[in-house]
């Protein structure tokens, strides 16, 4: 046995060469790791009838009265809306349809209507518009953020993306842009008709806006003076607006680019039909509710068009409850769910029962 | 590449050793060879950028990419470069940097050899220069354990007989020494000094790639003499890569420098094999680029109609700048038109590319970390060369084997020979007792004394073999245990130990006389003078020896179908009685054959073999023709019988790779009746395998061999026409068929099919052919050229479906199949490396084959398709929504996702988890799939990836998109979702699908994944948890870089919203429920096909355990 033909002696005894071509000489065992060899230790799920099953069932046990309590929450909730476009030729706001920017005096024109319940907690006054594409590409842009966030150099020299409104008479344009230019401008106010007399309603202005949004997004521009109308020197108004921005309200913490109607407006909204928060009505006392029932009148100081492009006006008022306003949607939708995982899983259940009886008796002769 | 150019490479060129002009009337001319550099290395620092960037851009995706990035900062678009030119360039960046760092190694690499310091003799001196220096011509230097700075003429060597060893390690992987030879004449110029007196000249080729193929002339000028010329071939040459060993320095004159050296010819990578899944992706990508430019129409024609009323088109709110204004209608649908096309580009997704190739890359290493495939004797496990074709394993079809070390061991074993029908023939284990000097020998009647002798003597006389001392080659050692014989062929290892047993011992070459040691422990010399090594077409090899007696003397030793033709006939029957026994037995054998040559006989033949070897070109050729014409009217002396045994657990792997549906052929050059008794051991034929045989001996006559040849195709054709028709319902690759047939055609009669001699009809014959072997279960190819095995694989590849070929062997004749084939895999076996080398992936033994497809080709074939699909799927559900925004944004190409959402989705929030299931998914546990072949059936035909299942992804996909968006649609018919009754904007609306998409897309990976390691809980739960964290980061902060703050606070409003999680709780439920009940459905189904299985494989074990037992008794038969 002493010549044998043993290549292991050979490669032992001259390791091979450190060539360029590589990929000769390697001759190290690989490591006996879980995870070189792929036996990492594994939870190994199979999803099975047996598991499956009865756990929709207890999806459906609990999506349903989920659902029912959201059903039943969102029912509760007091929503009054009015259509206050005019399209009718009998509604008040006919002979505003076709108003325009600048017509004056304004155009105003007075809804009554009656609440049939009261309106317990606190309410919101919302203003919706229908078919205003505000998620239009065009329109989301047409903003300039630095701009709004006090930056004096944005300030004057607006960005490209504001076009064609970032600039009027040669003048840097505050707020510019499509969305501040469109700013919604009509006036409501609510009043309270109590044997004849209207007794108007609170409207609180302040606390429709995100607080972020008013703290830190939204700035007045900075200076030495707490002046705004120093501040916003050098600027114009946006065209359409009758005012420029530093007029906007008459507190000083709601006026200028934290103006919280403006605020409220510049988030676009998701789709071409929206509603937006316009006024809060705080509940007073623990006795009377905050809106009773009764006879309302609404005066709108109609100022924004919208006939132009088929669009509609609406003022809501609403009560909110833990998951925001009327929604029937999500009761629905859970409710449905939960019954069909429900339905499926004592179906399922009952024919698994079957073939798994079956199955276990197959099992045994093996 | 640099200076070897395609037209350079033929002619010849001269070399001036030393650079000294032959005669002072020739001026000597610098000639222009290029220099020693070496290059592997692809870039600059320079042209690194351009020419990186130019190869990664000629990929059609990047490319596609890069348009779409171009058409991003060109045309005003919805969504910001960055958001495609981010993952763009990320992708980019790595590929480079991967590139660069790869690059940079191999300049490192290319740095060291080319700095390192070699010694020159220049003037009688030797002079130290750095390697690249080194010119063609200049003599050089090497000592012990250096390798060759370039490829060297070998000269002179410290050893008088001018001999030098050398390994080839590095260059080939073999691993033995092989003895390299100076040209006689120069054998003596041992000192610097010497050498520098040379004047020679040196012609030879043009460098070539093939490492053993050199020819050339030296022409040595003496003074005032004629010039001598010698030749040279590649025992002359030595290979820059190779390392000298055993000898204590050597001189040798560079010929080829630099890039032109063979090694550095060797360097060009193999060409690229594309996987059958790629096509599978590029056909997806076909489908997915339609429905991206039918979204695009569909959204620009509907936008134009949607603007014609003019209220859509421009309200007073929302006017349009006067450069929109002017810009005419048909640019501007054509800009909108690629808007959408960049809104929705994201269906194809960027980082599918990135990810499919990390997963191929990380996955390749599992098999080369396997455990299971190192083999403890060789102390190597699986290689891999190409991580391209890892799925592919789980694909493949037929497999094409070779039997000689692939099937069989290749370890040889001298079991018996037979001199003039004799038959000898020891056992191992009757050794002892016996004296030394008379052998062990069990004798079955015996030849005469002298003839036994020739024999043995032909056995130690007729071979390559070379001895490898303790410790020094030259002198003789008397302590004989520390030999070991080296050669490129087992066999011949065998054979020499053979002989040895019988009493005559090879001792080794000294110059060139060949010592024998005769039974009467006397040393014999003999004068070696030509030998013509074996080669697989000529199928023998020869040797012309002298005798000290002055007796010339040729033998030849070849396979019984190239030797009988050459002897005279009357002495073939009785050898041929043993020679066709044996094989039956499945041993390999030779016959040995023997010319005594008359002393002009010889003296014609040296001069024409010396002229043959002088030649330039077709050197081996014309040696071959004259060796031809010498090797006629032999006298046979006798034939030996070499044992290859089988390959541990061959048999079942062969076995499980049926029982997997593949299509098992043999392809060897051995003869027909050891094949086939291999097939029989390896269970490739079983005993009621009918066999359909087209080999000559079935053709007969030589005349109407063609007429013959096509009645039994017919004939055959016919008879599983028949046979087959009847089990056409049945699955294509049933592994239960009636009636198993297995063919054997042998290489003559294949040439016939393939090469027919009239062309007429011969194309149908062919098909005819083809049908038969496709029909057939197994198929046997015996005595197949190299060329012929890659032909059969072209062949099958090429038929209809494009079957997944793979070709699996050892040698060097299998480089040609193993190349052609999709997949070719090499055995890390005895004869040598190159099957190895030329292979995708490289195995030990050909047992490993079984866990390499069965486990690691199924496993990484479900991982890739399952990526692709869900790939697929995830940007499918991402980019719906969006396009069903666009029907309520007036068709603005209004993004509804933020940019950074946009940007991350693919490289951030959805890619490790599937990267991770796609490295660790066990669908099946390996054990099981190892050990239940009937799995990998369930895969094949690309069945993950066919139309079914990838309309069946595209509709959950679909699905999962309307649900997304249409839900957060009903969620927003009154916005004001906060208690506090402020209302969410479109980025809430995006947020809020987004989020959903996110979550329900990594959901259902989880629920797909079967095998939950750490890694998947830690990458799926930490995506999810790094999206959370990310959109409160992204949202909590006012970037400064951002021209708008989109999605300040955002996400945390979305939070504080119960609405909005009851939504998201809903929606992820409803979108992953028709999956989870399908899932169920199918395990149930599933589960009772396993247990129909089981009993049904009950009763195959049964029935399988019997077959050992009956192919005993056959082996048994055949014995007697």
């Amino acid at each position: 046995m002493a010549v044998n033909y043993n290549a292991k002696e050979e490669a032992d005894g001259h390791p091979s060469g450190v060539g360029a071509s590589g990929g000769a000489g390697k001759s190290r065992k690989p490591d006996n790791t879980a995870f070189k060899q792929q036996r990492l230790p594994a939870w190994q799920p199979i999803l099975t009838a047996g598991t499956v099953l009865p756990a929709f069932f207890i999806i459906g046990l609990i999506f349903i009265p989920i659902g029912i309590g959201i059903f039943v929450t969102s029912n509760n909730i007091r929503e009054y809306e009015i259509d206050y476009t005019g399209t009718d030729s009998s509604s008040p706001c006919n002979k505003c349809l076709n108003v325009s920017w600048n017509s004056t005096p304004p155009c105003t024109c007075t809804i009554n209507f009656t609440l049939n319940q009261p309106f317990e907690t606190n309410v919101f006054m919302y203003y919706g518009l229908s078919n205003f594409y505000q998620n239009h590409r065009r329109y989301v842009k047409s903003r300039d953020d630095s701009q709004l966030n006090g930056d004096n150099s944005s300030l004057l020299h607006p960005s490209k993306e504001c076009e064609p409104y970032s600039t009027s008479e040669n003048k840097p344009i505050a707020p510019c842009g499509a969305i501040a230019n469109s700013m919604f401008n009509d006036t409501l106010e609510l009043f309270r008709i109590d044997n004849e007399t209207r007794i108007p309603i609170t409207l609180n202005k302040k606390g429709i806006a995100w607080w972020t949004d008013k703290n830190v997004k939204f700035r007045n521009p900075s200076g030495n003076t707490n002046n705004l109308t120093a501040l916003f020197q050098g600027t114009t108004k946006p065209v359409n607006w009758p005012k420029p921005v530093y007029m906007l309200d008459s507190e000083a913490d709601n006026n200028g680019f934290i103006n919280e109607d403006f605020i409220v407006w510049m988030r676009t909204a998701a789709l071409p039909t929206f509603r937006k928060l316009y006024r809060l009505i705080e509940r007073k006392n623990n006795l009377q509710p905050t809106l009773q029932a009764g006879k309302y009148s609404l005066d709108i100081t109609y100022n924004y068009p919208v006939h132009s492009f088929d669009g509609r006006k609406r003022m809501i008022l609403s009560t909110i409850s833990w998951m925001g306003g009327k929604n029937p949607f999500l009761g629905i939708a859970y409710i449905t769910v939960g019954s069909i995982c429900f339905f499926l899983g004592v179906v399922l259940l009952v024919i698994h029962h079957k073939y798994g009886n079956r199955n276990t008796s197959a099992d045994i002769p093996n | 590449k640099l200076c070897a150019g395609e037209e350079k490479r033929v002619g010849t060129r001269t070399v001036f050793v030393g650079h000294r002009p032959v005669s002072e009337t020739d001026a000597y001319v610098e000639q222009k060879f290029c220099d020693n550099r070496i290059v592997s290395s692809k870039y600059t620092v320079w042209n690194f950028l351009p020419k990186n960037l130019f190869e990664q851009f000629r990929r059609i995706a990047n490319f596609y990419f890069l348009i779409i990035f171009l058409v991003q900062v060109i045309v005003d678009t919805p969504t910001s470069p960055v958001t495609s030119g981010l993952p763009l360039f990320f992708v980019i960046i790595v590929t480079a940097i991967k590139q660069g760092y790869e690059d940079w190694l191999r300049h490192r690499a290319d740095k060291e050899v080319n700095k390192s310091s070699v010694f020159i003799v220049e003037n009688a001196k030797q002079v130290k220069k750095h390697s690249e220096k080194i010119k063609v011509g200049d003599i050089v230097e090497v000592k012990a354990d250096e390798t060759f700075p370039c490829d060297l003429i070998f000269l002179a060597s410290s050893n008088d007989d001018g001999i030098c060893y050398v390994t080839t390690a590095s260059l080939d992987g073999e691993s033995n020494f092989k003895t390299h030879y100076a040209v006689r004449d120069t054998t003596g110029l041992q000192t610097d000094d010497d050498i520098d007196s040379l004047t020679a000249t040196i012609e030879c080729e043009q460098p070539q790639p093939d490492l053993y193929k050199f020819v050339g002339r030296i022409n040595i000028y003496r003074s005032n003499q004629e010039p001598v010329a010698r030749s040279l071939g590649p025992e002359n040459l030595l290979l820059k890569g190779s390392t000298l060993k055993n000898t204590k320095k050597i001189y040798g004159v560079a010929v080829y420098t630099g890039m032109e050296t063979k090694m550095a010819l060797n360097y060009q990578g193999k060409s690229q094999k594309r996987s059958a899944v790629e096509k599978s992706i590029n056909a997806f990508l076909v489908v997915y680029l339609c429905i991206l430019v039918s979204k695009a129409t569909v959204c620009t024609t509907l936008k134009y109609i949607w603007q014609s009323n003019p209220f859509n088109d421009e309200p007073w709110y929302n006017q349009k700048t006067i450069k929109e204004r002017d810009t005419f209608k048909i640019l501007r649908m054509f800009t909108d038109f690629l808007s959408f096309m960049v809104l929705f580009n994201f269906i194809i997704p960027v980082s599918m590319y990135v990810t499919v190739e990390m997963q191929k890359f990380l996955g390749s290493f599992f098999i080369a970390w396997d455990k299971e495939m190192y083999d403890e004797e060789i102390k190597e496990g699986a290689l891999v060369n190409t991580s391209d074709l890892n799925e592919e394993l789980g694909q493949v079809e037929y497999v094409f084997t070779d039997k000689t070390g692939t099937l069989t061991e290749n370890s040889m074993k001298f079991i018996e020979c037979c001199i003039d029908g004799h038959k000898y023939k020891d056992g191992i284990s009757e050794v002892d007792g016996f004296s030394h000097t008379d052998g062990p020998l069990r004798y079955y009647g015996k030849a005469e004394k002298c003839r036994e002798e020739l024999f043995l003597r032909a056995l130690c006389l007729c071979h390559t073999v070379q001895i490898k001392g303790g410790d020094n080659v030259d002198g003789l050692r008397v302590n004989q245990e520390c030999w070991t014989y080296i050669s490129s062929s087992p066999d011949e290892i065998a054979l020499v130990k053979g002989a040895k047993k019988y009493g005559f011992t090879f001792l080794g070459h000294e110059a060139d006389y060949m010592k024998v040691q005769n039974q009467k422990n006397e040393i014999e010399k003999y004068q070696l003078l030509h030998v013509l090594n074996f080669d697989p077409v000529r199928r023998r090899m020869s040797v012309i020896v002298k005798t000290s007696t002055g007796i010339f003397l040729l033998f030849c030793k070849g396979a019984d179908s190239s030797i009988f033709p050459r002897v005279q006939q009357d002495e073939i029957q009785q050898t041929k009685v043993h020679v066709e026994r044996n094989a039956m037995d499945g041993y390999r054998t030779l016959c040995v054959a023997f010319k005594e040559l008359t002393q002009e006989d010889y003296k014609k033949i040296n001069d024409q073999l010396s002229e043959a070897k002088m030649a330039l070109q077709d050197r081996e050729e014309k040696m071959a023709r004259i060796f031809d014409d010498i090797e006629a009217d032999m006298h046979l002396i006798g034939a030996t019988a070499v044992e290859d045994r089988l390959q541990e657990h061959a048999a079942e792997t062969i076995e499980a790779l049926q029982t997997a549906g593949m299509k098992v052929w043999v392809l060897t050059g051995d003869k027909m009746e050891t094949a086939k008794s291999t097939c029989y051991a390896s269970r490739l034929f079983q005993t009621n395998t009918e066999l359909l045989e087209l080999t000559t001996k079935t053709m007969g006559d030589s005349d109407r061999k063609e007429e013959r040849l096509h009645e039994l195709l017919l004939e055959y054709h016919k008879k599983l026409l028949q046979d087959f028709p009847k089990n056409s319902g049945k699955l294509k690759r049933s592994w239960t068929v009636s009636q198993e047939y297995g063919l054997i055609i042998d290489g003559s009669t294949l040439s016939l099919i393939l090469n027919p001699s009239q062309d007429s009809s011969s194309s149908n014959y062919k098909s005819i052919f083809l049908q038969i072997c496709l029909k057939c279960t197994s198929v046997l190819c015996c005595r197949m050229a190299p060329l012929q095995k890659a032909q059969i694989v072209r062949m099958v590849k090429n038929t209809k479906g494009n079957p997944i070929t793979l070709s699996i062997g050892d040698g060097a004749n299998d480089v040609s199949m193993i190349l052609e084939a999709h997949v070719g895999i090499g055995i890390k076996g005895k004869e040598g490396r190159q099957a190895a080398r030329n292979s995708d992936y490289a195995v030990p033994k050909f047992k490993h084959l079984r866990k390499l497809l069965l486990a690691h080709g199924h496993l990484y074939y479900v991982r890739i398709a399952h990526l692709v699909q869900y790939f697929f799927y995830k940007n499918l559900c991402f980019i719906l929504p969006q396009f069903l925004y666009q029907f309520f944004c007036g068709f603005s190409q209004q993004p509804l996702y933020d940019a950074a959402y946009l940007t991350m989705y693919n490289i951030c929030f959805t890619s490790l988890p599937i990267l991770a299931y796609s490295l660790l998914e066990q669908h099946i546990n390996i054990e099981t799939l190892t050990s239940d072949p009937r799995l990998y059936m369930k895969i094949s035909d690309n069945a993950m990836l066919q139309w079914k299942p990838f309309l069946y992804w595209t509709f959950l996909g679909s699905f999962e998109g309307l649900v997304f968006f249409f839900g957060v649609y009903f969620l927003f018919q009154n916005s004001s979702l906060e208690h506090n009754g402020k209302v969410f904007g479109n980025w809430t609306f995006g947020t809020i699908v987004f989020t959903v998409l996110v979550f329900t897309v990594t959901l259902k990976l989880a629920l797909d994944t079967r095998f939950w390691t750490w890694m998947n809980h830690f990458v799926i739960w930490g995506s999810l948890a790094f999206y959370v964290f990310f959109s409160f980061f992204w949202g909590g902060i006012i970037w400064p870089f951002l021209k708008q703050q989109r999605m300040y606070f955002v996400f945390a409003h979305m939070v504080t919203s119960v609405s909005t999680w009851l939504a998201i709780v809903l929606l992820i439920f409803i979108s992953l429920s028709p999956e989870i009940l399908l899932v169920v459905f199918k395990n149930k189904v599933q589960r009772r096909k396993k247990l129909s299985n089981r009993k049904a494989s009950d009763s195959l074990s049964s029935r399988r355990s019997v077959r050992p037992l009956l192919l005993r008794t056959f082996s048994d038969e055949s014995n007697v």
